[in-house]
C-alpha cells in the first residue's frame, strides 16, 4: 500500500477552484429552494383546497424520488421535451431548488403552525392584512423556530451537492475525479476532496450557532 | 356606537350564545359577567370578528359587520382588542409594537406614529421601556403595552378579554388603573372580566351571561345588591 499525498500537490489549486462553483450552486439552490418553499407552504396553510392538494402533491413527488433521479432526469430529459440543451450547472440548481423547496415547505409549515394561534388574533385585531400578517408577523417568528432546520437542510444540500459532478459540473468532486483520473490514484484526491466538504459543513455549523444565539438575545 | 341583535355562535354542535341581544352606547363602560363556560369571551370575539356569528347580526356605528362584503380590516381598525395573554409581538420592541399597525395599515407616518407611541407609553407609565423588547417586561407591564398597542390605532371601542386573569395578583392593579384612567377618558369599553369590584367601581353597566343567554343587563349597584335571576345571586355567593 502506498500513499503519496506529495502526488496530488500540484492538483490542489485545481481542486480547491471546486469550492467556488460548490458554494455558487449550493447558495443559489438554498436561496430558490426557500422562495418555493415560502410559495409551497403558503399553499399548505391555504383555506383554498386546491392549493392545499397541490402542494401535498409536489411535495409527495419530490421527496418521494431520489434526488439523483430528478437531477438525471431535468438534465437529459430537458432537451429531449424542449429541444434545449439545459447547462449542467442550470440543470443542477433547478433540480436541487425543486427538492429543497419541497423538504422546506415541510419545515415551514411545522414552524409556523408553531406560532402561538394567540399572535394571527392580535395581528387580525388590529387590521393587519393577511399578506402583511404573514410578512411582518407570523414568518419572522416561524424563521425563528426553524432555524436550526433550514441551517441543516443548507449542509444537507452542501454535501449533495458533489451528485451534480455526475452530469459535469466542475464542483469539488468532480474535479477529484479528474486528477484521479490523471494520477491514476484514487485515495488521496478523494481524501481531499472529502476534507474540503468536511471543513465547510464545520464552517457552516459554526455559522448557524452563532446565528441561533444571536436571535435568542432579542426575546 | 354597537348594536347586537339575536346572535347565536356555535362551534360544532355546541351552541355557545344562544340569542343576545344588548346595545353599548358611546363611552359606555360594559362589564360583561359570568361563570366559566357562559360565552362571555365568544360574544366579545364575535364583537371584531375574531369568532363569525351563526346567526344574528352586530353593528357598529350603524354598519352590519356580519354582512357579507363587510370591510373586516377597516372595522377591527375600529375596534381594539385586549387578549388575556397579551399577544405582543416578541420579535419587536415595545415602541415598534406600538407604531406597527398606525404606520402599515393607517398608513401613518413614522415620526408622528412614534410621537404618539410616546405620549401613550407615557400614560401607561412605561415611558422607560420603549426600546425593550416584550421578553424583558413583567406580566403587567406587558398587559400595559398591549393595551397602549391597541389604543394607538385610535379605536373607537375597545373590548378587554380578560386583561388581568393572567397576571400575579401584585400586577392586577397596575392593570385595572390604567383602565380606570381610560374609562374615565370617555372610551366606550367593553370589558369581560372576573374583578367583580372593579366591575361594580368602574362599569356603567353589568351584562351576566350564563349559558349561552344574557340574564341580566343592569346598572352595577343593582346587580351587585339585588339581582334578578335566582343564577346571578348563585353566582354572586360564589364570587363575592
Amino acid at each position: 500500500m502506498q500513499i503519496d499525498f506529495s502526488k496530488i500537490e500540484p492538483h490542489i489549486p485545481y481542486m480547491l477552484e471546486g469550492i467556488g462553483i460548490t458554494l455558487q450552486f449550493t447558495s443559489l439552490s438554498v436561496f430558490f429552494g426557500f422562495i418555493l418553499a415560502v410559495l409551497l407552504t403558503l399553499c399548505k396553510i391555504s383555506n383554498f383546497k386546491p392549493l392545499n392538494w397541490f402542494a401535498v402533491f409536489y411535495t409527495s413527488i419530490f421527496r418521494g424520488t431520489p434526488l439523483l433521479v430528478q437531477l438525471l432526469l431535468i438534465y437529459y430529459a430537458t432537451p429531449q421535451l424542449f429541444d434545449y440543451q439545459i447547462e449542467p450547472l442550470a440543470a443542477g440548481v433547478l433540480a436541487f431548488s425543486l427538492n429543497s423547496g419541497a423538504y422546506l415547505s415541510e419545515t415551514m409549515r411545522a414552524g409556523i403552525l408553531a406560532v402561538d394561534k394567540g399572535q394571527w388574533e392580535a395581528a387580525k385585531a388590529l387590521g393587519i392584512s393577511y399578506p402583511r400578517m404573514m410578512k411582518d408577523i407570523i414568518f419572522p417568528q416561524a424563521i425563528r423556530n426553524i432555524l436550526p432546520a433550514i441551517m441543516n437542510e443548507f449542509i444537507t444540500l452542501l454535501k449533495d451537492s458533489s451528485l451534480v459532478s455526475m452530469i459535469g459540473v466542475a464542483e469539488i468532486l468532480r474535479r477529484a475525479d479528474v486528477v484521479k483520473g490523471q494520477l491514476f490514484i484514487y485515495f488521496e484526491p478523494l481524501i481531499f476532496a472529502a476534507l474540503i466538504y468536511y471543513i465547510l459543513v464545520m464552517i457552516l455549523t459554526l455559522l448557524s450557532t452563532w446565528l441561533e444565539r444571536r436571535l435568542r438575545r432579542n426575546g | 356606537m354597537v348594536k347586537v341583535e339575536n346572535l347565536h355562535k356555535s362551534f360544532g354542535k355546541l351552541e355557545v350564545l344562544k340569542g343576545i341581544s344588548t346595545e353599548i352606547k358611546k363611552g359606555d363602560v360594559v362589564a360583561i359577567i359570568g361563570p366559566s363556560g357562559s360565552g362571555k369571551s365568544t360574544f366579545l370575539r364575535c364583537l371584531n370578528l375574531l369568532e363569525e356569528p351563526t346567526a344574528g347580526s352586530v353593528q357598529i356605528d350603524g354598519q352590519d359587520i356580519t354582512q357579507k362584503g363587510a370591510d373586516i380590516q377597516k372595522i377591527r381598525q375600529k375596534v381594539g382588542m385586549v387578549f388575556q395573554h397579551f399577544h405582543l409581538f416578541p420579535h419587536m420592541t415595545v415602541l415598534q409594537n406600538l407604531v406597527y399597525a398606525p404606520m402599515k395599515v393607517k398608513g401613518m407616518a413614522k415620526n408622528q406614529a412614534e410621537k404618539k407611541a410616546l405620549e401613550l407609553l407615557m400614560r401607561v407609565g412605561l415611558s422607560d421601556k420603549a426600546g425593550v423588547y416584550p421578553a424583558k417586561l413583567s406580566g403587567g407591564q406587558k398587559q400595559r403595552v398591549a393595551i397602549a398597542r391597541a389604543l394607538a390605532m385610535e379605536p373607537e371601542i375597545m373590548l378587554f378579554d380578560e386583561p388581568t386573569s393572567a397576571l400575579d395578583p401584585e400586577m392586577v392593579k397596575e392593570v385595572l388603573e390604567v383602565m380606570k384612567t381610560l374609562a374615565n377618558s370617555g372610551m366606550t369599553m367593553a370589558i369581560v372580566t372576573h374583578e367583580m369590584g372593579f366591575a361594580r367601581e368602574v362599569a356603567d353597566r353589568v351584562l351576566f351571561l350564563d349559558e349561552g343567554k344574557l340574564v341580566e343587563d343592569t346598572v352595577p349597584s343593582q346587580f351587585f345588591l339585588k339581582p334578578d335571576s335566582e343564577r346571578a345571586r348563585q353566582f354572586l355567593k360564589k364570587v363575592l
